[in-house]
Formats: C-alpha cells, structure tokens, sequence
C-alpha cells in the first residue's frame, strides 16, 4: 500500500469514528440517582432485585436473609443473588457498570469503593438512612464510618468486620513441643524476630531434620517453614505485613481518604525488611512459591506451620474438608506494646443502575438489620457488623468446637486500625506492589526501594 | 475483507446478475463483520481521544492528550520491548521447530494419526495450557522441579516467578502450544512442491540438507509468508497465559515486579483495573498501527505475493 493510500485510509477511518463517537456519545449517563422521597414507599408491582456477593460460604445463609426478606417483610420483593469467585467478581463488576447491567444491590470492598465514589457509580444512603432513621451506632464502632465519602454521603451499610490471628498447625506445635499459649503470649520486633521470631524458628525444620534454631540449620533446603506468607505483600498486606507493621508504629495513610501516604515510613521499611531477611534465612516461605500457588495451599499441604489469616478464612482452613488440624492465636504483641490486626468490613451499596433504588433500599436495610445479621451469623461463616449478631456467630463457632476467640480479642481489647481508605486504590497497589515483590526477592533494601515508590504513590494522591 | 466482485477485468456482461447474488451470500458475515469488527474498531478509535471512565461509561473529547501522555510514558516503552522479546524467542523457536517438523513429516509419513497429535497442544484452550504450566513448572509442588531435583538440580527453577525466566517461559509454552499449528500449515504449503524437482535433485546427486537449503526452503516462501505474518501478529498479542500463569494463585499478573509486563498486559491493566479507557483505547490504537508496519515490511521483505515456482 501506497502512502497516500494509506494516509487517505486512516482520514476516512478517522472521519467514520467521529460518527462512531456520534452515535454512541450521549448514553453515559445512567438514571435513578435514588432520591428519597418523604415518606417509605409501598411496593405494589412486583419487584427482583439483583445481589451480588463473592462469597460461596455466605450465599446460603443471605439466600434464608432472601427467603425471609420476601415472606416477612416485603412480599411484592424478591432477591436474585448471584455468587462469583472474589477474582472474577471485580472484573465482573467493571464489566456491568460499563455496560449499564450492574446489579441492583452488592456486596462491596473498602479497598474499591472509593474509586466507584469516584466515577459516580453508587446511590448515596443518607436520605434512606434519614427517612427510615437507621440507627448507624448499632455496629462495631467505626465500621459505619468507614463507608462515608469526604463530602459526607454514606454508600454502604455494615454487614460484617474481620480480623487477622496466627493460625496455627496443631501437628507441627505439638511435634516441636510449643503450645498455643506460647504463641498467644509472643512478642515480635522487627531486629531478631523476638520470641516470636524463636517460635517460628523452632517450627522450621529443613530436609535433614534439623530445626531452624539448632546447630547445622540449612537454609537452602527447608521442608517446613515456620512462618508461611499468606499472600505477596500488595500495597497494604492485609493478612500479610500489616499486623506486624501497626505493632511497630506503621500508620498506612492519616486519615480515610488522605492526600498522601506514609510508604516512606521506617517502620514499614524495617517490617518488610525483617520478612525479606527471614526469607534469606529459611525460616519464612519463599515469596516465589507464595506467588505461584499461594500461601494458604503451602500452609494445608504442610510446607509451612503457622500463617497469618483472616476471619472469613475460618470455616475454610478449619472445616472438614481440610486435614491439617488447626488452632488460632491472636498476633504477637509488637515493640509499640500492643497487638495490631486490620479491621476491615464489608456493606451492601446500591448502584446507580438499580432500576428501583426505593426497593434496592428496602434489601440493603434488611441485610444490615439484627433478622438477617443474626441468620449469617448462625452460620459460622463471617463475624456480622451487629455486636449480639457477632456474639451469635463465636458461639456458632465454638459449638462445631473451633475457639475463634483469638480473632475478637482484637476487637474486644480495641487492639484494632482501620482498613486505609484511599482513592486510586489499584494504581496505588500497582506501584507499591512490584516493589514489594522486589523486596522479598532481596533485589535491594526495603528502604531504598520503598522510597521513590512512596514519592509516586504521593503524587497519585495529590493530583 | 471488502466484497469481492467477479473478475472485472474483461467488463464482464454479467457483472450485474453475480453481484446480486453474491451480496446474499455475503451479507450474513459482512453484518457480523460490521458488527463485532467495524464499528468497535471505529468506537476504539474515538475513544482514544477520549479521557472515558469505563465505570462510569462517560467521558469527554480531550483531543490528543491521551497520545501525548502516551509517548512520555516509560513504562508503556519497556512494556514494548518486553513483547518484541517475547515474540522473537516465540517466533525464532516456534519457526525453526515447525519448519524441521513439516519437513520431516513430508519426507517420512502422511501418517493422519500424526499429524493429528500434532494439534492437540493447539486445540486445548489457553486457560488451560496457562494452569496445567502454572503447576507442573511449580518450585514446590511442580512435576517439573520434581524431575530436574532428581537429575541433581540443588535449588527448584523458579520459571514463572523468577524475573529473568518469565518471559522465555510464557514464549516456551505458546512454542509448545503452537508449533504443530504451524508445521501443519507449512506442511500443506510443501504439499505445492512437485516431487519431480526432488526427483531432478536426486538424479544430480544432491544431498539430503542440499535439497532443503536449494529446493524446500525458497519454494515454501509464500506459504512462510502466510504464516510467519499471522503467527506473529498472534505472538505481539500474547495476553492470556500470561495474565493466569504469571497471576498464579498469590502473584499479580505481568510480575514479577512487571518482568512480564507485555504489552496487552498494559492495556489491559488501564482499561479495565485503573478504569482508563481512553488511555488504554490510544495505546490500542498505537499498537495496531505498529503491528500494521510490522506487516508490511515482512510482506515486502517476505515478497509474499511472488513464487519461484514457475
């Protein structure tokens, strides 16, 4: 082809995409900014609302919430509630705003709402709140605060909180002759690991029997690690890097939706580093294997004793599908003195594309009300956002004889922080995340390379 | 793709009575063609000079902005570089490999059975071959590692998670995946070859090799045309292992540390993680431009359109 016949090509391909843009241009914006009205409104027509969540384990347990909702409550109302794996889920989600098919109702993230806040996706709550005087006090404090914007509109009510413990293989403790109380009673820093750090050496043990605290240790070639990573580390390490960064004095962001974060910090730097070095010297798993099949696969198939773990993850790793018998304990106490979990929680937001917001409403209530936060607690799945739901929920957990008490003692002791809410959360993990990655490679230090990511991460948020 | 008429050269009488039809004929993919190819292509187009939110689904006309960013942006640089990497261990391997095999086969066997093992690499799909690797190659549980540590290896080869490995390892899947496609299209290309030139050959004494380098080689260039072309357009657009092999089940997809980063990793990475559709429209609309010169100088460098088989 010709140059002119090919500049002559790209002006007409470029004029016909002018009236591609013309004829699809004026469809971006989607009704139904749910405006409450004065008074609730009955539903006389009936009405499907469609419900998102990615949890298997949740879904029968909000299928009864459903069942009930619609015989009890509203029966002009029925739920549709569809599940898709936690992957699948947010590309899923992307997916149908973009192409104006989101659901009605579903169950959202605190590390992705605020860039849905952003592009305008979510319904606020505050005059349904107002209307139906929904008291937010009745959760855990905090969580009903974590899902208001800076400009006060609420997108989400509370449904449940997590938090992180060590988890424990009973095996491995009782072979190497530790109890869980020790572990319970440990206390970490980020120099020589503490007698934290001496618990996990006693539990690694490489392939010639010899136990990483003992004479002739060979970090080349472990069998069994004594501290198994949950995951790469990310931007924030829920069920990483966080517990043990917060013990030593690491605060992610100031405030919710901050201008600036503080990866530049040295108790970040000086945690990282502390994990990067214990992966040089056997006694934490490689973050390669951890990439390639993930940490809680290492963990039930023995290559590594103890992890740290969220509450959601309890009735996987101790239910009768796994063969690794498991206690918890709560995390190490740090140098600042205390434990430190992540508390982290999820809600119910209402998307611009819900066709009947009033309705949309009427099942986000319900799902945040003691009927149905009671009934998924009953299921031992989650830890619901109503403090007697909770209570429902340990119990549930005690009586199919797991003690999940090492999860709320953070709670109970206020041993707690908060998820960082940021905007531009994934372009945020997209820099940061690499270089953790790096870092557990020992490619450079924790704090050289965790510098200029901290500068770009800042300038992400200041612009 | 346009419709192609009936031979026009002689201004044929029944020029008129074909065209119609042969427009019935063609309307059924040319709606589909409009549909699916046209005008989402013209729709990239303007979009790339859009700043459009994907979840929003709204965006302004910024003009060029977006290609202006784009040329500053390093990392869209090195995620080229990355790709031409990989497509040259791709294609280099996947060629050489082909071209032994088809040889082979025409020389030795028509064996139907053979030619059909050939295919099933190429006929599973992507997803798949990107699991079944993602485990076998495993530094802890692979069967892979289980073997090289019984043949002396010390330490498991991290293929997938070690940044200077990732991208020979994601070429050296898509070579296994497609190297019996390709031999087969080479393989039907020597099928044009006359067996009387070989006969010739043979009567002046050539060699076994001398009849490759002299005969085979230079008579299958436009069939290597054909293929070197599609295999690698298909090799630039590489995405799909790399997105579930390199992701794993703990690591992000394009890692380590964006060692496999290609290019529609990048993309994919702006429109749908970061919501950047008009960005990652632009970059969209740069690589196509690219790939369009790749083509055409492998078209002329390939003389794709002339055989020496008259």
């Amino acid at each position: 082809m010709r140059e002119s016949k090919m500049l002559r090509l790209f002006a007409a391909l470029l004029a016909m995409a002018m009236v591609a843009a013309a004829c699809g241009g004026s469809d971006g914006e989607a009704e139904g900014g749910g405006a409450a009205s004065g008074e609730a409104p009955s539903f006389d027509e009936p009405i499907t609302i469609d419900y998102w969540l990615w949890d298997g384990n949740q879904q029968p347990f909000y299928e009864t919430c459903a069942a009930d909702f619609t015989a009890n409550v509203q029966p002009n109302i029925t739920v549709n509630i569809e599940q898709f794996g936690w992957g699948d889920y947010w590309d899923g989600i992307t997916a149908a705003f973009a192409s104006d098919s989101a659901p009605d109702v579903f169950t959202d993230h605190l590390a992705r709402y605020p860039e849905f806040v952003e592009s305008g996706v979510l319904v606020s709550l505050n005059d349904f709140v107002e209307r139906d005087g929904v008291d937010v006090d009745q959760y855990f404090p905090g969580l009903a605060e974590l899902w208001t914007s800076p400009d006060g509109d609420r997108f989400g009510l509370p449904k449940d909180f997590d938090t992180i413990a060590m988890v424990l293989n009973e095996d491995m403790l009782a072979d190497a002759g530790i109890t869980t109380e020790e572990f319970a009673n440990a206390e970490w820093n980020p120099t020589d690991g503490g007698t934290w750090g001496e618990l996990i050496q006693r539990l690694t043990i490489d392939t010639n029997g010899v136990r990483g605290n003992e004479e002739g240790f060979d970090a080349s070639s472990v069998e069994v690690y004594g501290f198994g990573l949950e995951g790469a580390f990310g931007a924030f390490g829920q069920t990483t890097f966080s517990s043990f960064a917060a013990s030593n004095g690491y605060v992610a962001t100031d405030e919710p939706w901050a201008t600036s974060a503080n990866f530049d910090s040295p108790e970040l730097a000086e945690t990282v580093q502390f994990f990067a070095d214990w992966i040089a010297a056997g006694y934490v798993t490689p973050i390669e294997d951890v990439e390639s099949l993930g940490g809680t696969t290492i963990f039930q198939s023995g290559g590594a004793a103890t992890q740290t773990n969220g509450s959601w993850m309890i009735s996987t790793l101790s239910g009768d599908a796994t063969e690794v018998p498991v206690a918890y304990a709560p995390l190490p106490v740090g140098p600042e003195g205390a434990r430190a979990s992540m508390f982290n929680g999820l809600a119910d937001s209402i998307t611009k594309s819900a066709e009947n917001p009033d309705a949309a409403w009427e099942w986000v209530k319900y799902m945040a009300s003691p009927a149905c936060q009671d009934v998924v607690g009953s299921g031992a799945v989650v830890f619901p956002a109503i403090p007697s739901a909770a209570a429902i929920a340990q119990e549930a957990h005690t009586a199919n004889g797991v003690d999940v008490s090492a999860f709320t003692v953070h709670v109970d002791d206020g041993t707690t922080f908060l998820f960082p809410i940021t905007d531009s959360a994934s372009r945020i993990e997209d820099t940061v995340g690499p270089v953790m990655q790096q870092i557990l490679r020992n490619e450079g230090t924790a704090a050289d390379l965790l510098a200029p990511a901290a500068e770009e991460v800042n300038s992400i948020l200041g612009s | 793709m346009t419709a192609a008429a009936p031979n026009t050269k002689r201004g044929g009488t029944d020029l008129d009575g074909g065209w119609k039809i042969a427009i019935w004929f063609l309307l059924p993919s040319l709606i589909g063609w409009a549909t699916f190819i046209f005008f989402p292509v013209l729709r990239g187009i303007y979009l790339s000079f859009t700043d459009w939110n994907l979840l929003a689904n709204d965006g302004e006309f910024i003009g060029t902005d977006n290609y202006a960013t784009l040329f500053n942006d390093g990392d869209f640089g090195r995620s080229l570089l990355r790709t031409l990497w990989y497509v040259l261990l791709n294609i280099g391997s996947q060629t050489i490999m082909a071209i032994a095999i088809a040889v082979a086969m025409d020389r030795l066997t028509r064996s139907v059975v053979i030619r059909g093992l050939l295919l099933l690499p190429w006929l599973m799909p992507n997803v798949v071959v990107a699991l079944l690797w993602l485990w076998m190659l495993d530094g802890s549980l692979g069967i892979v590692n289980t073997i090289l540590q019984g043949v002396g290896f010390d330490e498991p080869v991290r293929f997938f998670q070690d940044t200077g490995k990732v991208i020979a390892t994601v070429a050296g899947i898509n070579t296994w995946k497609f190297t019996g496609y390709t031999a087969l299209l080479m393989f039907a290309g020597l099928q044009t070859i006359p067996g009387t030139v070989y006969e010739a050959a043979a009567m002046d004494g050539a060699t076994e090799w001398q009849m490759f380098r002299r005969i085979t080689l230079p008579l299958m260039r436009p069939v290597l045309a054909l293929v070197m072309v599609l295999t690698v357009v298909g090799s630039f657009q590489v995405f799909d292992i790399v997105q579930i092999a390199t992701g794993g089940f703990g690591g992000t997809p394009g890692g380590p540390a964006q060692a496999s980063e290609v290019v529609y990793v990048y993309i994919f990475k702006h429109g749908w993680r970061f919501g950047d559709l008009g960005y990652a429209a632009a970059l969209s609309v740069v690589l196509v431009s690219i790939l369009l010169g790749v083509t055409a100088i492998q078209l002329r460098l390939l003389r794709a359109g002339e055989s020496d088989l008259s």
